[in-house]
Protein backbone atom coordinates (compact mmCIF):
# COMPACT_ATOMS: atom_id res chain seq x y z
CA UNK A 1 0.00 0.00 0.00
CA UNK A 2 1.25 3.46 -0.81
CA UNK A 3 1.76 5.95 2.00
CA UNK A 4 0.72 9.26 0.51
CA UNK A 5 1.48 12.62 2.07
CA UNK A 6 -1.62 14.70 1.61
CA UNK A 7 -0.56 18.37 1.35
CA UNK A 8 -3.22 19.24 3.92
CA UNK A 9 -3.46 16.24 6.21
CA UNK A 10 -0.03 14.65 6.17
CA UNK A 11 0.85 10.99 5.52
CA UNK A 12 -2.16 8.70 5.13
CA UNK A 13 -2.85 5.23 3.74
CA UNK A 14 -3.57 4.89 0.03
CA UNK A 15 -7.06 3.60 0.86
CA UNK A 16 -8.07 7.14 1.88
CA UNK A 17 -7.39 8.41 -1.63
CA UNK A 18 -8.79 8.01 -5.11
CA UNK A 19 -6.75 8.07 -8.26
CA UNK A 20 -7.38 10.66 -10.95
CA UNK A 21 -5.08 9.58 -13.75
CA UNK A 22 -2.66 11.75 -15.70
CA UNK A 23 -2.22 15.32 -14.48
CA UNK A 24 -1.96 18.41 -16.67
CA UNK A 25 -4.65 17.48 -19.22
CA UNK A 26 -6.57 20.73 -19.71
CA UNK A 27 -10.03 20.90 -21.18
CA UNK A 28 -9.74 22.06 -24.80
CA UNK A 29 -9.66 25.82 -25.05
CA UNK A 30 -11.86 25.87 -28.13
CA UNK A 31 -13.88 22.66 -28.07
CA UNK A 32 -15.81 23.56 -31.21
CA UNK A 33 -12.60 23.67 -33.21
CA UNK A 34 -11.54 20.11 -32.42
CA UNK A 35 -11.68 17.43 -35.08
CA UNK A 36 -12.41 13.78 -34.30
CA UNK A 37 -8.75 12.92 -33.92
CA UNK A 38 -8.23 15.73 -31.42
CA UNK A 39 -11.32 14.72 -29.46
CA UNK A 40 -10.04 11.15 -29.36
CA UNK A 41 -6.73 12.43 -28.00
CA UNK A 42 -8.49 14.44 -25.31
CA UNK A 43 -10.98 11.75 -24.31
CA UNK A 44 -9.11 8.48 -24.66
CA UNK A 45 -5.39 9.03 -25.08
CA UNK A 46 -3.27 9.49 -21.97
CA UNK A 47 0.41 9.11 -21.33
CA UNK A 48 1.23 5.63 -20.09
CA UNK A 49 4.72 6.40 -18.87
CA UNK A 50 7.05 3.72 -17.60
CA UNK A 51 8.99 5.81 -15.09
CA UNK A 52 8.24 9.20 -13.54
CA UNK A 53 4.60 10.06 -14.11
CA UNK A 54 2.60 13.16 -13.14
CA UNK A 55 -0.80 12.13 -11.86
CA UNK A 56 -3.76 13.41 -9.85
CA UNK A 57 -5.04 12.09 -6.54
CA UNK A 58 -7.88 13.19 -4.29
CA UNK A 59 -7.95 12.70 -0.51
CA UNK A 60 -11.52 11.38 -0.61
CA UNK A 61 -11.90 10.42 3.05
CA UNK A 62 -9.85 13.32 4.38
CA UNK A 63 -9.79 16.92 3.21
CA UNK A 64 -11.39 15.95 -0.14
CA UNK A 65 -8.86 18.13 -1.96
CA UNK A 66 -7.17 17.24 -5.21
CA UNK A 67 -3.40 17.45 -5.65
CA UNK A 68 -0.74 16.33 -8.11
CA UNK A 69 1.96 13.77 -7.56
CA UNK A 70 5.12 12.68 -9.34
CA UNK A 71 5.42 8.92 -8.91
CA UNK A 72 7.65 6.30 -10.46
CA UNK A 73 5.36 3.74 -12.12
CA UNK A 74 7.95 0.97 -11.79
CA UNK A 75 9.21 1.39 -8.22
CA UNK A 76 6.02 3.21 -7.09
CA UNK A 77 8.25 5.69 -5.24
CA UNK A 78 6.55 9.03 -4.69
CA UNK A 79 8.93 11.76 -5.81
CA UNK A 80 6.95 14.95 -5.34
CA UNK A 81 3.55 16.23 -4.33
CA UNK A 82 2.43 19.63 -5.58
CA UNK A 83 -0.78 21.65 -5.89
CA UNK A 84 -3.28 21.47 -8.70
CA UNK A 85 -2.51 24.18 -11.19
CA UNK A 86 1.19 24.29 -10.37
CA UNK A 87 3.60 23.32 -13.13
CA UNK A 88 5.21 19.91 -12.97
CA UNK A 89 8.45 20.04 -10.98
CA UNK A 90 11.44 19.40 -13.19
CA UNK A 91 14.01 16.67 -12.73
CA UNK A 92 15.52 18.61 -9.85
CA UNK A 93 12.44 17.66 -7.89
CA UNK A 94 13.57 14.08 -7.78
CA UNK A 95 17.05 14.96 -6.62
CA UNK A 96 15.64 17.12 -3.90
CA UNK A 97 13.30 14.39 -2.81
CA UNK A 98 16.15 11.96 -2.42
CA UNK A 99 18.26 14.30 -0.34
CA UNK A 100 15.29 15.72 1.48
CA UNK A 101 16.78 19.18 1.85
CA UNK A 102 14.51 21.64 0.14
CA UNK A 103 11.56 21.98 -2.12
CA UNK A 104 11.75 23.12 -5.68
CA UNK A 105 10.11 26.42 -6.30
CA UNK A 106 8.15 26.77 -9.49
CA UNK A 107 8.63 29.84 -11.63
CA UNK A 108 4.97 30.64 -11.45
CA UNK A 109 1.74 28.91 -10.65
CA UNK A 110 -1.83 29.50 -11.54
CA UNK A 111 -2.78 29.40 -7.89
CA UNK A 112 -0.36 32.20 -7.10
CA UNK A 113 1.00 31.16 -3.75
CA UNK A 114 1.70 27.48 -4.03
CA UNK A 115 5.11 26.10 -4.78
CA UNK A 116 5.71 22.45 -5.56
CA UNK A 117 6.78 20.63 -2.49
CA UNK A 118 8.54 17.38 -2.01
CA UNK A 119 7.15 14.44 -0.13
CA UNK A 120 9.27 11.74 1.36
CA UNK A 121 9.26 8.55 -0.60
CA UNK A 122 7.05 5.98 1.05
CA UNK A 123 6.05 2.44 0.36
CA UNK A 124 4.03 -0.23 2.08
CA UNK A 125 6.94 -1.39 4.16
CA UNK A 126 7.90 2.06 5.38
CA UNK A 127 6.92 2.71 8.96
CA UNK A 128 9.17 5.64 9.57
CA UNK A 129 7.77 9.07 10.22
CA UNK A 130 10.00 10.84 7.76
CA UNK A 131 7.25 12.11 5.51
CA UNK A 132 6.83 15.82 5.31
CA UNK A 133 3.79 17.42 6.79
CA UNK A 134 1.59 19.79 4.89
CA UNK A 135 3.76 22.15 2.86
CA UNK A 136 3.49 25.88 3.13
CA UNK A 137 1.22 27.35 0.59
CA UNK A 138 -0.73 24.19 -0.05
CA UNK A 139 -4.18 24.83 -1.40
CA UNK A 140 -6.87 24.62 1.21
CA UNK B 1 29.82 -37.36 -3.48
CA UNK B 2 28.09 -39.22 -6.21
CA UNK B 3 30.13 -40.02 -9.29
CA UNK B 4 26.99 -40.58 -11.34
CA UNK B 5 26.20 -38.01 -13.93
CA UNK B 6 22.72 -36.61 -14.23
CA UNK B 7 20.70 -38.33 -16.95
CA UNK B 8 20.46 -36.65 -20.32
CA UNK B 9 17.95 -33.80 -20.47
CA UNK B 10 14.71 -34.95 -22.07
CA UNK B 11 13.90 -33.51 -25.48
CA UNK B 12 13.28 -29.80 -25.43
CA UNK B 13 9.90 -28.60 -26.68
CA UNK B 14 11.52 -25.85 -28.73
CA UNK B 15 15.00 -24.81 -29.88
CA UNK B 16 16.72 -21.70 -28.59
CA UNK B 17 18.15 -20.31 -31.83
CA UNK B 18 20.26 -17.24 -32.39
CA UNK B 19 18.28 -14.56 -34.21
CA UNK B 20 18.78 -14.45 -37.96
CA UNK B 21 19.54 -11.13 -39.62
CA UNK B 22 16.13 -11.00 -41.26
CA UNK B 23 12.66 -12.54 -41.16
CA UNK B 24 9.43 -12.18 -43.11
CA UNK B 25 7.71 -11.15 -39.89
CA UNK B 26 8.70 -10.52 -36.30
CA UNK B 27 6.31 -10.91 -33.37
CA UNK B 28 7.28 -8.91 -30.30
CA UNK B 29 6.20 -10.71 -27.15
CA UNK B 30 6.50 -14.43 -26.43
CA UNK B 31 3.40 -14.83 -24.31
CA UNK B 32 0.23 -16.66 -25.23
CA UNK B 33 -0.91 -14.12 -27.78
CA UNK B 34 2.49 -13.83 -29.48
CA UNK B 35 2.90 -17.60 -29.70
CA UNK B 36 -0.67 -18.12 -30.93
CA UNK B 37 -0.11 -15.44 -33.57
CA UNK B 38 3.08 -17.14 -34.75
CA UNK B 39 1.29 -20.49 -34.79
CA UNK B 40 -1.53 -19.26 -37.01
CA UNK B 41 0.87 -17.30 -39.25
CA UNK B 42 2.73 -20.53 -39.91
CA UNK B 43 -0.27 -22.85 -40.06
CA UNK B 44 -2.88 -20.75 -41.86
CA UNK B 45 -0.72 -18.43 -43.93
CA UNK B 46 2.41 -20.50 -44.60
CA UNK B 47 4.66 -17.86 -43.03
CA UNK B 48 7.35 -19.93 -41.32
CA UNK B 49 10.33 -17.61 -41.74
CA UNK B 50 9.26 -15.65 -38.71
CA UNK B 51 10.52 -15.00 -35.19
CA UNK B 52 8.93 -14.45 -31.81
CA UNK B 53 11.04 -12.13 -29.63
CA UNK B 54 10.60 -12.44 -25.89
CA UNK B 55 12.44 -10.05 -23.55
CA UNK B 56 12.30 -12.48 -20.63
CA UNK B 57 11.49 -16.15 -20.60
CA UNK B 58 8.77 -17.70 -22.70
CA UNK B 59 5.28 -17.04 -21.32
CA UNK B 60 6.64 -15.55 -18.10
CA UNK B 61 4.47 -12.45 -18.13
CA UNK B 62 0.71 -12.36 -17.92
CA UNK B 63 0.51 -15.82 -19.48
CA UNK B 64 1.96 -17.21 -16.23
CA UNK B 65 0.01 -14.86 -13.97
CA UNK B 66 -3.63 -15.01 -15.06
CA UNK B 67 -6.37 -16.99 -13.31
CA UNK B 68 -6.90 -19.16 -16.44
CA UNK B 69 -10.63 -18.49 -16.83
CA UNK B 70 -12.09 -19.13 -20.27
CA UNK B 71 -15.61 -17.96 -21.18
CA UNK B 72 -17.41 -16.15 -23.98
CA UNK B 73 -20.54 -14.71 -22.32
CA UNK B 74 -19.92 -11.11 -23.36
CA UNK B 75 -22.80 -8.72 -23.97
CA UNK B 76 -22.06 -7.04 -27.27
CA UNK B 77 -22.19 -8.80 -30.64
CA UNK B 78 -18.59 -7.95 -31.56
CA UNK B 79 -17.24 -9.33 -28.28
CA UNK B 80 -19.45 -12.41 -28.26
CA UNK B 81 -18.28 -13.21 -31.80
CA UNK B 82 -14.54 -13.06 -31.09
CA UNK B 83 -14.67 -14.66 -27.63
CA UNK B 84 -17.04 -17.42 -28.79
CA UNK B 85 -14.71 -18.13 -31.70
CA UNK B 86 -11.91 -18.36 -29.17
CA UNK B 87 -13.93 -20.81 -27.07
CA UNK B 88 -14.60 -22.99 -30.13
CA UNK B 89 -10.86 -22.99 -30.82
CA UNK B 90 -10.11 -23.91 -27.19
CA UNK B 91 -12.39 -26.93 -27.72
CA UNK B 92 -10.31 -28.26 -30.63
CA UNK B 93 -6.82 -27.01 -29.75
CA UNK B 94 -5.74 -29.84 -27.40
CA UNK B 95 -6.12 -32.27 -30.33
CA UNK B 96 -4.74 -29.89 -32.94
CA UNK B 97 -1.68 -29.05 -30.83
CA UNK B 98 -1.38 -32.65 -29.65
CA UNK B 99 -1.05 -31.47 -26.08
CA UNK B 100 -3.47 -32.02 -23.23
CA UNK B 101 -3.34 -28.68 -21.46
CA UNK B 102 -6.16 -29.70 -19.10
CA UNK B 103 -8.91 -27.59 -20.63
CA UNK B 104 -11.74 -28.28 -18.22
CA UNK B 105 -15.21 -27.10 -19.21
CA UNK B 106 -16.55 -26.96 -15.69
CA UNK B 107 -18.71 -23.92 -16.32
CA UNK B 108 -18.50 -20.31 -15.14
CA UNK B 109 -21.04 -18.68 -12.88
CA UNK B 110 -21.39 -14.87 -12.71
CA UNK B 111 -23.23 -13.98 -9.52
CA UNK B 112 -25.85 -11.26 -9.22
CA UNK B 113 -26.14 -9.46 -5.89
CA UNK B 114 -28.41 -6.52 -6.63
CA UNK B 115 -31.55 -5.87 -8.64
CA UNK B 116 -29.36 -4.04 -11.13
CA UNK B 117 -27.11 -7.10 -11.39
CA UNK B 118 -30.14 -9.32 -11.94
CA UNK B 119 -31.50 -7.17 -14.75
CA UNK B 120 -28.08 -6.86 -16.41
CA UNK B 121 -27.47 -10.59 -16.08
CA UNK B 122 -30.80 -11.67 -17.57
CA UNK B 123 -30.30 -9.20 -20.40
CA UNK B 124 -26.84 -10.66 -21.03
CA UNK B 125 -28.20 -14.24 -21.04
CA UNK B 126 -30.69 -13.15 -23.70
CA UNK B 127 -28.00 -11.45 -25.77
CA UNK B 128 -25.73 -14.50 -25.43
CA UNK B 129 -28.45 -16.88 -26.64
CA UNK B 130 -29.10 -14.70 -29.69
CA UNK B 131 -25.38 -14.89 -30.45
CA UNK B 132 -25.22 -18.67 -30.11
CA UNK B 133 -23.39 -18.54 -26.79
CA UNK B 134 -24.59 -21.09 -24.23
CA UNK B 135 -26.02 -19.19 -21.29
CA UNK B 136 -28.55 -19.78 -18.56
CA UNK B 137 -30.06 -17.79 -15.73
CA UNK B 138 -29.93 -19.59 -12.38
CA UNK B 139 -32.12 -18.85 -9.39
CA UNK B 140 -30.42 -18.95 -5.97
CA UNK B 141 -31.50 -22.55 -5.27
CA UNK B 142 -30.03 -23.63 -8.62
CA UNK B 143 -26.83 -21.76 -7.75
CA UNK B 144 -26.64 -23.67 -4.49
CA UNK B 145 -27.25 -26.97 -6.25
CA UNK B 146 -24.43 -26.37 -8.73
CA UNK B 147 -21.98 -25.00 -6.19
CA UNK B 148 -22.94 -26.21 -2.69
CA UNK B 149 -20.10 -24.39 -0.91
CA UNK B 150 -21.51 -20.98 -1.91
CA UNK B 151 -23.31 -19.10 0.83
CA UNK B 152 -26.70 -18.34 -0.70
CA UNK B 153 -28.37 -17.32 2.57
CA UNK B 154 -30.02 -13.95 3.06
CA UNK B 155 -27.90 -12.93 6.01
CA UNK B 156 -24.84 -11.67 4.17
CA UNK B 157 -24.08 -8.13 3.09
CA UNK B 158 -24.76 -8.83 -0.59
CA UNK B 159 -26.96 -11.94 -0.84
CA UNK B 160 -26.73 -14.06 -3.99
CA UNK B 161 -29.85 -13.20 -6.00
CA UNK B 162 -29.04 -15.54 -8.86
CA UNK B 163 -26.33 -16.08 -11.44
CA UNK B 164 -25.65 -16.45 -15.12
CA UNK B 165 -24.08 -19.75 -16.04
CA UNK B 166 -22.09 -20.74 -19.10
CA UNK B 167 -21.60 -24.53 -19.02
CA UNK B 168 -18.97 -24.61 -21.81
CA UNK B 169 -16.73 -22.13 -20.00
CA UNK B 170 -13.91 -23.30 -17.73
CA UNK B 171 -10.20 -23.20 -17.05
CA UNK B 172 -6.98 -24.52 -18.61
CA UNK B 173 -3.34 -24.83 -17.57
CA UNK B 174 -1.93 -21.58 -18.91
CA UNK B 175 1.75 -22.62 -18.94
CA UNK B 176 0.93 -25.77 -20.86
CA UNK B 177 -1.05 -23.77 -23.41
CA UNK B 178 2.03 -21.66 -24.09
CA UNK B 179 4.27 -24.71 -24.32
CA UNK B 180 1.82 -26.42 -26.69
CA UNK B 181 1.84 -23.42 -29.05
CA UNK B 182 5.61 -23.02 -28.73
CA UNK B 183 6.32 -26.65 -29.62
CA UNK B 184 4.12 -26.50 -32.73
CA UNK B 185 5.61 -23.15 -33.78
CA UNK B 186 9.08 -24.60 -33.43
CA UNK B 187 8.16 -27.70 -35.44
CA UNK B 188 6.97 -25.47 -38.29
CA UNK B 189 10.27 -23.56 -38.26
CA UNK B 190 9.39 -20.48 -36.22
CA UNK B 191 12.35 -19.09 -34.25
CA UNK B 192 11.45 -18.42 -30.61
CA UNK B 193 14.12 -16.11 -29.22
CA UNK B 194 14.10 -15.56 -25.48
CA UNK B 195 16.00 -12.88 -23.54
CA UNK B 196 15.68 -10.70 -26.61
CA UNK B 197 14.42 -7.25 -25.70
CA UNK B 198 13.32 -4.81 -28.37
CA UNK B 199 15.09 -1.46 -27.91
CA UNK B 200 13.87 0.35 -31.02
CA UNK B 201 12.57 0.07 -34.56
CA UNK B 202 14.12 0.74 -37.95
CA UNK B 203 11.88 2.80 -40.16
CA UNK B 204 11.98 3.90 -43.76
CA UNK B 205 9.72 6.92 -43.72
CA UNK B 206 6.44 5.73 -42.19
CA UNK B 207 7.25 2.08 -42.82
CA UNK B 208 8.87 -0.27 -40.33
CA UNK B 209 11.74 -2.27 -41.81
CA UNK B 210 13.45 -3.74 -38.79
CA UNK B 211 13.72 -4.23 -35.08
CA UNK B 212 16.63 -3.23 -32.84
CA UNK B 213 17.21 -5.63 -29.98
CA UNK B 214 19.77 -6.40 -27.30
CA UNK B 215 20.80 -9.31 -29.55
CA UNK B 216 21.37 -7.11 -32.58
CA UNK B 217 19.34 -5.66 -35.42
CA UNK B 218 16.79 -7.83 -37.19
CA UNK B 219 15.40 -6.78 -40.56
CA UNK B 220 11.83 -7.68 -41.26
CA UNK B 221 8.95 -6.84 -43.56
CA UNK B 222 6.30 -6.91 -40.87
CA UNK B 223 6.12 -6.41 -37.13
CA UNK B 224 3.33 -7.58 -34.83
CA UNK B 225 3.23 -6.19 -31.30
CA UNK B 226 1.88 -8.59 -28.64
CA UNK B 227 3.33 -6.98 -25.53
CA UNK B 228 0.24 -6.47 -23.33
CA UNK B 229 1.23 -4.14 -20.46
CA UNK B 230 4.27 -2.84 -22.34
CA UNK B 231 2.45 -2.03 -25.58
CA UNK B 232 2.62 1.72 -24.93
CA UNK B 233 6.37 1.54 -24.44
CA UNK B 234 6.82 -0.18 -27.81
CA UNK B 235 4.39 2.16 -29.56
CA UNK B 236 6.34 5.14 -28.27
CA UNK B 237 9.54 3.65 -29.71
CA UNK B 238 7.75 3.24 -33.02
CA UNK B 239 6.38 6.79 -32.95
CA UNK B 240 2.67 6.42 -32.30
CA UNK B 241 0.34 6.44 -29.31
CA UNK B 242 -2.08 3.90 -27.92
CA UNK B 243 -5.12 4.64 -25.72
CA UNK B 244 -3.85 2.21 -23.11
CA UNK B 245 -3.27 2.54 -19.39
CA UNK B 246 -1.16 -0.14 -17.69
CA UNK B 247 -2.28 -1.25 -14.25
CA UNK B 248 -1.13 -3.90 -11.79
CA UNK B 249 -3.58 -6.79 -11.48
CA UNK B 250 -3.09 -9.22 -8.65
CA UNK B 251 -4.07 -12.82 -8.04
CA UNK B 252 -3.32 -15.43 -5.43
CA UNK B 253 -3.51 -19.12 -4.64
CA UNK B 254 -4.21 -20.93 -1.41
CA UNK B 255 -2.45 -24.02 -0.19
CA UNK B 256 -3.73 -27.30 -1.66
CA UNK B 257 -7.14 -28.62 -0.67
CA UNK B 258 -9.21 -31.62 -1.61
CA UNK B 259 -11.69 -30.87 -4.42
CA UNK B 260 -14.45 -28.67 -2.98
CA UNK B 261 -15.20 -26.22 -5.77
CA UNK B 262 -16.83 -27.78 -8.83
CA UNK B 263 -17.07 -24.76 -11.14
CA UNK B 264 -15.76 -21.20 -11.54
CA UNK B 265 -17.51 -18.45 -9.59
CA UNK B 266 -17.15 -14.79 -10.46
CA UNK B 267 -18.72 -11.93 -8.59
CA UNK B 268 -18.32 -8.50 -10.05
CA UNK B 269 -20.26 -6.78 -7.34
CA UNK B 270 -18.21 -7.90 -4.36
CA UNK B 271 -15.32 -8.41 -6.72
CA UNK B 272 -13.66 -11.76 -6.52
CA UNK B 273 -13.39 -14.73 -8.85
CA UNK B 274 -12.56 -18.20 -7.67
CA UNK B 275 -11.77 -21.56 -9.16
CA UNK B 276 -9.91 -24.59 -7.88
CA UNK B 277 -6.91 -25.72 -9.87
CA UNK B 278 -6.53 -29.36 -10.81
CA UNK B 279 -3.87 -29.82 -8.14
CA UNK B 280 -6.15 -28.34 -5.47
CA UNK B 281 -5.15 -24.70 -4.96
CA UNK B 282 -7.95 -22.18 -4.76
CA UNK B 283 -7.13 -19.61 -7.44
CA UNK B 284 -8.51 -16.13 -6.86
CA UNK B 285 -8.32 -12.82 -8.60
CA UNK B 286 -9.77 -9.39 -8.05
CA UNK B 287 -9.73 -5.98 -9.62
CA UNK B 288 -6.81 -3.86 -10.78
CA UNK B 289 -4.98 -1.45 -8.54
CA UNK B 290 -6.28 2.02 -9.31
CA UNK B 291 -2.96 3.59 -10.23
CA UNK B 292 -0.86 3.18 -13.35
CA UNK B 293 1.93 0.73 -12.71
CA UNK B 294 4.55 -1.37 -14.42
CA UNK B 295 5.85 -2.94 -11.21
CA UNK B 296 4.17 -6.38 -11.47
CA UNK B 297 2.95 -5.92 -7.92
CA UNK B 298 0.05 -4.12 -6.32
CA UNK B 299 -1.19 -2.97 -2.95
CA UNK B 300 -2.15 -5.40 -0.23
CA UNK B 301 -5.50 -3.81 0.57
CA UNK B 302 -6.75 -5.05 -2.81
CA UNK B 303 -5.94 -8.62 -1.73
CA UNK B 304 -7.56 -8.01 1.65
CA UNK B 305 -10.75 -6.73 0.02
CA UNK B 306 -10.86 -9.72 -2.31
CA UNK B 307 -10.37 -12.15 0.61
CA UNK B 308 -13.20 -10.53 2.54
CA UNK B 309 -15.51 -11.10 -0.42
CA UNK B 310 -14.30 -14.67 -0.89
CA UNK B 311 -14.79 -15.63 2.74
CA UNK B 312 -18.28 -14.20 2.86
CA UNK B 313 -19.30 -16.06 -0.29
CA UNK B 314 -17.44 -19.26 0.63
CA UNK B 315 -17.45 -19.64 4.43
CA UNK B 316 -15.35 -22.82 4.25
CA UNK B 317 -12.43 -20.77 2.89
CA UNK B 318 -12.12 -18.94 6.20
CA UNK B 319 -9.36 -21.22 7.47
CA UNK B 320 -7.53 -21.59 4.16
CA UNK B 321 -4.08 -20.03 3.99
CA UNK B 322 -2.77 -17.88 1.21
CA UNK B 323 0.21 -19.61 -0.35
CA UNK B 324 1.37 -16.77 -2.58
CA UNK B 325 0.22 -13.62 -4.29
CA UNK B 326 1.57 -11.94 -7.39
CA UNK B 327 0.82 -9.24 -9.91
CA UNK B 328 0.95 -8.74 -13.65
CA UNK B 329 0.65 -5.62 -15.77
CA UNK B 330 -2.58 -5.38 -17.69
CA UNK B 331 -3.19 -3.07 -20.63
CA UNK B 332 -6.60 -1.51 -20.14
CA UNK B 333 -8.60 0.52 -22.64
CA UNK B 334 -11.37 2.99 -21.92
CA UNK B 335 -14.04 0.67 -23.37
CA UNK B 336 -12.60 -2.52 -21.84
CA UNK B 337 -12.20 -4.06 -25.29
CA UNK B 338 -9.01 -5.05 -27.08
CA UNK B 339 -7.26 -3.34 -29.98
CA UNK B 340 -6.30 -5.71 -32.80
CA UNK B 341 -5.35 -4.25 -36.14
CA UNK B 342 -3.22 -1.85 -38.11
CA UNK B 343 -1.27 1.13 -36.72
CA UNK B 344 -0.20 4.51 -38.11
CA UNK B 345 3.15 2.86 -38.93
CA UNK B 346 3.02 0.93 -42.18
CA UNK B 347 3.61 -2.82 -41.81
CA UNK B 348 3.39 -2.59 -38.04
CA UNK B 349 0.39 -4.19 -36.39
CA UNK B 350 -0.81 -4.17 -32.81
CA UNK B 351 -2.63 -6.64 -30.60
CA UNK B 352 -3.18 -5.15 -27.17
CA UNK B 353 -5.74 -3.76 -24.76
CA UNK B 354 -7.03 -7.15 -23.67
CA UNK B 355 -6.76 -5.78 -20.16
CA UNK B 356 -7.74 -8.14 -17.39
CA UNK B 357 -9.16 -10.86 -19.65
CA UNK B 358 -6.68 -11.70 -22.38
CA UNK B 359 -6.04 -15.35 -21.59
CA UNK B 360 -9.46 -16.54 -22.74
CA UNK B 361 -9.00 -14.68 -26.00
CA UNK B 362 -5.60 -16.21 -26.80
CA UNK B 363 -6.61 -18.46 -29.73
CA UNK B 364 -8.83 -15.87 -31.42
CA UNK B 365 -6.29 -13.12 -30.87
CA UNK B 366 -3.69 -15.31 -32.57
CA UNK B 367 -5.98 -16.31 -35.43
CA UNK B 368 -7.22 -12.81 -36.25
CA UNK B 369 -3.92 -11.05 -35.64
CA UNK B 370 -2.10 -13.53 -37.88
CA UNK B 371 -4.70 -12.87 -40.58
CA UNK B 372 -4.20 -9.13 -40.17
CA UNK B 373 -0.42 -9.38 -40.37
CA UNK B 374 -0.41 -11.80 -43.32
CA UNK B 375 -2.99 -10.00 -45.45
CA UNK B 376 -2.54 -6.43 -44.22
CA UNK B 377 -6.28 -6.24 -43.48
CA UNK B 378 -8.32 -7.31 -40.48
CA UNK B 379 -10.22 -10.59 -40.21
CA UNK B 380 -13.98 -9.99 -39.87
CA UNK B 381 -13.76 -10.90 -36.19
CA UNK B 382 -11.21 -8.24 -35.27
CA UNK B 383 -12.39 -5.54 -37.69
CA UNK B 384 -14.55 -3.83 -35.01
CA UNK B 385 -11.57 -3.81 -32.64
CA UNK B 386 -9.54 -1.35 -34.73
CA UNK B 387 -7.58 1.48 -33.18
CA UNK B 388 -9.69 3.91 -35.22
CA UNK B 389 -12.77 3.25 -33.09
CA UNK B 390 -11.55 5.80 -30.56
CA UNK B 391 -11.85 8.43 -33.30
CA UNK B 392 -15.05 7.23 -34.94
CA UNK B 393 -16.77 6.68 -31.60
CA UNK B 394 -17.71 3.09 -32.48
CA UNK B 395 -16.65 1.88 -29.05
CA UNK B 396 -17.43 -1.62 -27.81
CA UNK B 397 -18.27 -0.75 -24.26
CA UNK B 398 -17.92 -3.90 -22.22
CA UNK B 399 -17.39 -2.04 -18.95
CA UNK B 400 -20.10 -3.28 -16.66
CA UNK B 401 -21.65 -5.10 -19.60
CA UNK B 402 -19.52 -8.21 -19.66
CA UNK B 403 -18.31 -7.46 -16.19
CA UNK B 404 -15.27 -5.65 -14.94
CA UNK B 405 -13.84 -8.82 -13.55
CA UNK B 406 -12.65 -11.41 -16.01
Amino acid sequence: MLLISCPNCGPRDETEFHYGGQAHVPYPENPNDLNDREWAEYLFYRENTKGTFAERWVHSTGCRQWFNMLRDTVTYDIQAIYPMGAPRPDAAGKVTAETGTASTAADSTTTGTAAPSIAATSTATSTSATSTTAPEGATK
Amino acid sequence: MSTHHLPEHPDFLWRNPEPKSSYDAVIVGGGGHGLATAYFLAKNHGMTNIAVLEKGWLAGGNMARNTTIIRSNYLWDESAAIYEHALKLWEILPEELEYDFLFSQRGVMNLAHTLGDVRESIRRVGANKLNGVDAEWLEPDQVKELCPILNTSDNIRYPVMGATYQPRAGIAKHDHVAWAFARKCDEMGVDIIQNCEVTGFLKDGDRVVGVKTNQGTIHTEKVGLCAAGHSSVLAEMAGFRLPIQSHPLQALVSELHEPVHPTVVMSNHVHVYVSQAHKGELVMGAGVDSYNGYGQRGSFHVIEHQMAAAVELFPIFARAHVLRTWGGIVDTTLDASPIVGTTPVENMFVNCGWGTGGFKGTPAAGLTFAHTIATGAPHKLNKPFALERFETGALIDEHGAAAVAH
